[in-house]
């Protein structure tokens, strides 16, 4: 990827499904101007999906009047991607392992999951007024050639 | 998401393509299964060879119609996963839970 640069953008999104598709376009944006590889972004807007899915449907329950503010930064081949809601907050701990046998067949509890496969690291708070907020980084790996048109 | 149905026998393909992601693709899988039921097609392969992307939502609901086709005594299979795909479905350890084919003869053969 081009380090040379630091990128950011940040967006504010009301609760509604059709705005992951706001966030994606924004995060591929931000990585075709970082010079990213392509399966590095594939990654990334995976586990960004899930995180303003969660956003939306746990956190603010659909409800368009609450919020979703995303944020990303690239700085030294690092993106740092935070999502927060305003939601009621939960304990992740209490998710169950998706990969447990006793739990393959569940048709859902994947969406940390994936998270957390796609990303160097996860955390979950909680925000000031009982929300929850997800931070999520990953290194990227140099490419700065590897992508057409880079 | 697009879809197509062809019908090989007594098995129903049904071909996928685009994303299977919350709030469009998850509900139309749903809803291909239950016109399958409801055409007394008791046997589905998914060919997910046009899917581009797959989230949470997408698997659950896959894993949802694996379980609802195997509870009336049919299965369901899977062909044509790209790498991607593929990837996502050994890190969900789902691959222990699907048959998976390359070629279709073959998997319709299966059943």
């Amino acid at each position: 990827m081009n380090s040379s640069a630091k990128l950011q953008a940040s967006l504010v999104l009301a609760s509604r499904f059709e705005n992951i598709e706001v966030a994606e376009r924004a995060l591929v944006d931000l990585c075709h101007r970082a010079c990213c590889a392509e399966d590095e972004e594939y990654w990334l807007v995976t586990a960004l999906r899930e995180a303003v899915a969660n956003a939306v449907r746990h956190g603010n329950r659909r409800d368009p009047e609450r919020l979703v503010r995303v944020a990303y930064v690239i700085d030294n081949s690092t993106i740092t991607i935070r999502v927060e809601d305003e939601g009621d907050g939960f304990d992740p701990a209490d998710i169950p392992d998706p990969t447990d046998p006793e739990n393959l067949l569940r048709p859902s509890g994947r969406g940390i999951f994936y998270m957390r496969q796609f990303m160097n690291r996860v955390d979950f708070s909680p925000t000031a007024t009982g929300g929850t907020v997800v931070v999520m980084v990953k290194d990227l790996a140099s490419n700065d050639n590897d992508r057409p048109g880079a | 998401m697009k879809s197509n149905i062809r019908d090989i026998g007594d098995t129903r393909i049904i071909e996928l393509g685009g994303k299977i992601t919350i709030g469009s693709g998850d509900v139309k899988i749903r809803e291909l299964i239950s016109q399958a039921i409801e055409d007394d097609k008791k046997d589905i392969l998914f060919d997910l060879g046009g899917v581009t992307a797959i989230d949470s939502s997408g698997i659950g609901e896959m894993v949802a119609c694996y379980t609802t086709v195997t509870k009336r005594g049919g299965q369901l299979k899977l062909m044509h996963l790209s790498p991607k795909i593929n990837d996502i479905l050994q890190v969900t350890q789902l691959i222990t839970v699907f048959d998976v084919f390359d070629d279709e003869r073959e998997a319709l053969g299966s059943f």
